[in-house]
């Protein structure tokens, strides 16, 4: 079981979170201006990636506030959680 | 090819055994080939071998990174079913079932495919709601299913609790008799073998690091960790690495790889008969020919590439089994493990071409693509030789969730697929 730090409530055991997926995707600001490709890449299409991912968790068994998260998705190791709101931190890679 | 029968056993036999040789050659890559597939899995050496026993393919390769069949061909539950909602999904399945029927004979292998019947269980009044309309649907699409009352039930698998004094009661059960299991190694060896006959070059311990596109945006080549190699026709079975490796070729998919756990317990005499899965409390069950009972969980909550999960999701899932099957209490586990499982948002797969001209894509199983190994790579090599869908997987492609044509088993039945 992960240890997530919830970054108003301090580290818990996952149990507490529900994990929220892809973090950083702007709702449209002009939903109507949308055409179906844009749509679909705001709906559907995700990074995936292998290795450090944004993502967004809720610590709903706790605050019940939703906050991001940096992952490593081959190691499962958080590199750092953060409020909503607050720009992804510039990290490369992996912490040591 | 050294073909296997009680003949050739008995013949071996009076030479100690010894006379038996390997199933497929390891050669080096080539520096071309007419069709690349990506992934030596169940889904990846069935389509090399169909591409060249139907197709006439037969100067074509199959890269696999590790071992072939130790993805999630090695990590499933090895449950056949399809017993699925939409008329697509019925023709995909379905067809995949027919070929299972088959396949032994076919591959002059023994993949042990065993008709011993899918029971799925329901225990809300939603659940009886929902399997009814599948049993209703899949009987209209040519495809058996039936419903059992609990009583019913328990005669078919004699070790179920329908006592109504569980969490969860066995309100009845939709039983697909033609659903069983098979033996996923066999599966793997039995397509790499029959392939490699028919010329096909089968090259493990070899990475794909990069695709190579020409000034037309086609592909030409794959970079691999044995060198470069040329091709106008990559097909990609990739599974959880999907995204990774068209990612390679700039094409973005709408996939996610979660962890999916199985595990083992000891062996033990026959005791099971069938296939049971629970998808409300999240248990799937079987006794593998070996003796061990086979149980599958559902996917971790977060999407990974470690191919381990929590262990407080077996432990869930082995709740709901003692619940189910009092007897097994005080089993021992063996061992568990975890697959990467790439997840579409309508839960069904894509089987298609990608807008990279010559660039093929057989992904989304999720966290059940075992059961569809033969009609996924069926429909894939048709789809590579022929540069279009077969009308079984002409609704899955991509563009589907621009178009708004989903296959949506995931709202159909809200359970695991």
């Amino acid at each position: 079981m992960l240890l997530i730090t919830c970054p108003h409530c301090g580290p818990r055991p996952e149990l507490e979170f529900v994990h929220g997926g892809e973090a950083h995707i702007a709702r449209p600001t002009q939903p109507e201006a949308l055409n179906a490709e844009e749509w679909t890449e705001y709906l559907y299409m995700r990074a995936n990636p292998k290795g450090l991912h944004a993502e967004r968790w809720r610590h709903l068994h706790g605050c019940a506030r939703f906050f991001n998260a940096l992952r490593d998705t081959t190691t499962d190791q958080f590199v750092v959680t953060y409020k909503t709101g607050e720009a992804r931190p510039d990290l490369k890679g992996p912490a040591a | 090819m050294q073909k296997f029968s009680a003949f050739e056993l008995f013949k071996q036999g009076l030479n100690g055994q010894a006379g038996w040789k390997p199933q497929w050659r390891s050669p080096e890559p080539k520096a071309a080939y007419d069709a690349v597939i990506i992934g030596g899995g169940g889904h990846g050496l069935g389509a090399a071998y169909y591409l060249a026993k139907q197709h006439g393919m037969r100067n074509i390769a199959v890269l696999e990174k590790g071992w072939l069949g130790g993805g999630n061909t090695g990590r499933n539950t090895t449950i056949i079913r399809s017993n699925y909602l939409f008329d697509e999904s019925a023709g995909l399945y379905d067809h995949s079932v027919k070929l299972w029927e088959g396949l032994s004979q076919e591959l002059n292998y023994n993949v042990m495919f065993s008709q011993r019947g899918v029971m799925m269980l329901a225990h809300t009044v939603h659940d009886v709601q929902v399997f009814k309309r599948h049993v209703h649907a899949n009987r209209a699409n040519g495809v058996d299913n039936e419903w059992l009352s609990p009583e019913e039930a328990k005669a078919y698998c004699p070790p179920l609790n329908i006592s109504d004094n569980m969490r969860y009661p066995v309100l009845g059960a939709a039983l697909q008799r033609r659903g069983g299991t098979a033996r996923h190694d066999a599966v793997a060896w039995g397509y790499a073998r029959a392939a490699d006959d028919l010329g096909v070059d089968i090259i493990e311990n070899c990475e794909v690091t990069g695709i190579r596109r020409n000034a037309a945006g086609a592909v030409e080549a794959v970079e691999t960790t044995k060198g470069l190699i040329r091709t106008p026709k990559i097909g990609v079975s990739a599974a959880g690495h999907t995204s990774v490796v068209l990612g390679m070729a700039g094409v973005r998919l709408p996939l996610e790889s979660y962890p999916l756990q199985a595990l083992v317990s000891e062996p033990i005499k026959p005791v099971f008969p069938c296939v049971v899965m629970s998808n409300t409390i999240h248990a799937y069950i079987s006794q593998s020919d070996k003796g061990e009972l086979v149980i599958g969980a559902g996917t971790d909550i977060y999407t990974s590439y470690t191919q381990r999960g929590g262990l407080h999701i077996s432990q869930h899932t082995l709740e709901a089994i003692c619940e189910l099957f009092p007897a097994f209490r005080r089993m021992r586990m063996l061992r568990n493990w975890g697959g990467i499982v790439d997840v579409t948002p309508d839960r069904s797969p894509i089987v298609a071409k990608t807008p990279v001209p010559g660039l093929y894509v057989n992904c989304g199983w999720g966290t059940g693509g075992f059961k569809a190994t033969p009609g996924a790579a069926h429909t894939l090599a048709w789809t590579i030789a022929k540069d279009e869908p077969h009308p079984i997987n002409a609704p899955f492609t991509i563009e589907r969730f621009r178009d708004g044509h989903l296959i949506d088993e995931a709202a159909a039945a809200a359970v695991a697929h």
